[in-house]
């Protein structure tokens, strides 16, 4: 099937989608957008996180039909041209990235994080990150980052 | 395979009475592992999201709620603490924010495992699951008959789950779960009790100590009897121990590889004594700011 969806802003359309096809199949292989990580296929790890509509998701238990018409942002879409998003800088900064599989789906859930929680409390920032796994880090550089970021973030709002 | 999306629920109802063995999807918490890991090929997915009525919650003109199967569980705790406390505290322990954001209640009762979060509230509340096929209409299923064996329930091939219809929490409700971890975690046992106080009773549910969620009959009887509504006193320790033996004696379960079914029902008797103590104490607090 023909699957037409918005991917990072851009109207994307994909063809040959097979009906079973995760969503995050469709962005890795299809649309060639291999930032999502795909680790576990069934909800645990966290890796192939993405914005769908505006809310964090396991991109590997969305069925790519259900991503018509629908808006998906991926790691890939959350800096600008040639920029990176504050969240990224600070992941760099704080080496919260070792072999980096996990940062992609940790970035995004932990920029939802940002956008809806100005000065998240350490318990916030676990509970947020609760299903991402890092096999690397140990998430000490992690929890560094991303409260990095939030200051950041609210100084220059 | 074909990829149905009905945008309507009539739509949605005609498609399944077509195609009995169409899967239906929601969040696909459950529906994708199954496809990912090729334990399933269903000659149809059957996508709900697009129906607008199942993503809705209201309130019936004799105030009980109505909940839609599509409301993920990120919504029932941000929208429905207040009225659905006991659903809100087990909606917050399944598995992760980004599950959360997908899985709904619906596809909860679709699933129908004996570990399923949501299954103990609903039964101590007295919930009614409604179903409804293009043929017969709509049925209303208690909760305590909806769930028929692991992963069995009581929908026809020709029937999807149209929402749940729920009394307003009438006073306190705990829902707590036995895991190894505070997050991603399947229940090695759960319990949520729910104190209805206008009807001087309780209503309880257990998870995953039993084929099926189930209530704990005699434990409910024991507490309308003994539990002395008008007073403010904590509650005496022989009437906790006894209600921690009653919930553990109504489970039946297995040993597995999350745990022991001795273990199950010693744990089952200790998070039934703890959340009655945490009810009964709110109940008082709340006994005493009236009187
Ligand atoms: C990583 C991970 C962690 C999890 N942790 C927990 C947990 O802690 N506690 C817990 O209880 N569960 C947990 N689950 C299981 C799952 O998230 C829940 O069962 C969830 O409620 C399923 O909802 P869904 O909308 O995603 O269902 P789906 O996967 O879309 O559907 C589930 C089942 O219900 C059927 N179905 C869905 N909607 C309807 C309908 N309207 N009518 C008829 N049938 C329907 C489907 O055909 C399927 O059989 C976890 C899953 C994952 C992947
Ligand atoms: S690949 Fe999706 S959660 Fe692991
Ligand atoms: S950096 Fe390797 S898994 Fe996190």
């Amino acid at each position: 099937m023909r699957l037409n969806f918005t991917v990072n802003g851009r109207a994307t359309a994909v063809d040959d989608v097979w009906e079973g096809e995760s969503l995050l199949y469709v962005l890795r292989e299809r649309a060639g957008l291999p930032g999502a990580k795909n680790a576990c296929e069934q909800g645990e790890c966290g890796s192939c996180t993405v914005y769908l509509d505006g809310s964090p998701v396991c991109a590997c238990l969305v069925a790519a039909g259900q991503a018509e018409g629908r808006e998906v942002r991926t790691v890939e879409g959350l800096g600008g041209p040639g920029r990176l998003d504050p969240l990224q800088e600070a992941f760099v900064e704080c080496g919260a990235v070792q072999c980096g599989f996990c940062t992609p789906g940790l970035l995004v859930q932990a920029h939802d994080l940002l956008e809806r929680v100005t000065h998240p409390s350490d318990a916030e920032i676990r509970e947020a990150l609760a299903g991402n796994l890092c096999r690397c880090t140990g998430y000490e550089k992690i929890l560094d980052a991303v409260r990095l970021a939030a200051e950041r973030k609210a100084a220059a709002r | 395979m074909e990829f149905l999306r009905p945008q309507t629920w009539a739509e949605a109802l005609a498609a399944k009475a077509e195609l009995p063995g169409a899967v239906p999807i929601q969040g696909g918490t459950d529906v994708m592992v199954e496809i990912n890991f090729d334990v399933r090929r269903p000659p149809a997915l059957l996508d709900l999201t697009r129906v607008a009525e199942l993503a809705r919650w209201s309130a019936e003109p004799d105030g009980r709620l109505r909940v839609g199967a599509g409301v993920p569980y990120a919504r029932v705790i941000s929208e429905l603490a207040d009225r659905l406390p006991g659903l809100a505290q087990a909606a917050r322990t399944v598995g992760s924010p980004q599950i959360r954001n997908r899985g709904t209640v619906g596809g909860n009762l679709g699933a129908a495992s004996p570990a399923g979060d949501s299954h103990p509230p609903l039964l101590a509340c007295g919930a009614v699951i409604e179903v409804e096929s293009a043929a017969r209409g709509v049925r209303a299923v208690p909760a305590e008959e909806f769930y028929l064996g692991v992963k069995r329930n009581a929908l026809e091939p020709d029937e999807l789950i149209k929402a749940f219809v729920t009394p307003v929490a009438g006073g306190p409700q705990y829902f707590s779960k036995v895991g190894t971890r505070n997050a991603m975690v399947i229940a090695v046992c759960s319990f949520c009790v729910a104190l209805h106080p206008a009807e001087r009773r309780a209503g309880t549910g257990i998870g995953s100590a039993a084929p099926v969620p189930l209530r704990a009959l005699a434990a409910e009887e024991f507490l309308a009897a003994e539990l002395d509504w008008a007073g403010t006193a904590p509650l005496a320790p022989a009437l906790l121990t006894r209600f921690g033996e009653l919930v553990g004696a109504a489970a039946a379960p297995i040993d597995d590889v999350r745990g022991t079914a001795a273990y199950r029902r010693h744990a089952l008797s200790v998070l039934a004594r703890r959340t009655l103590t945490w009810a009964w104490n709110d109940h008082r607090k709340a006994a005493e700011r009236c009187a």
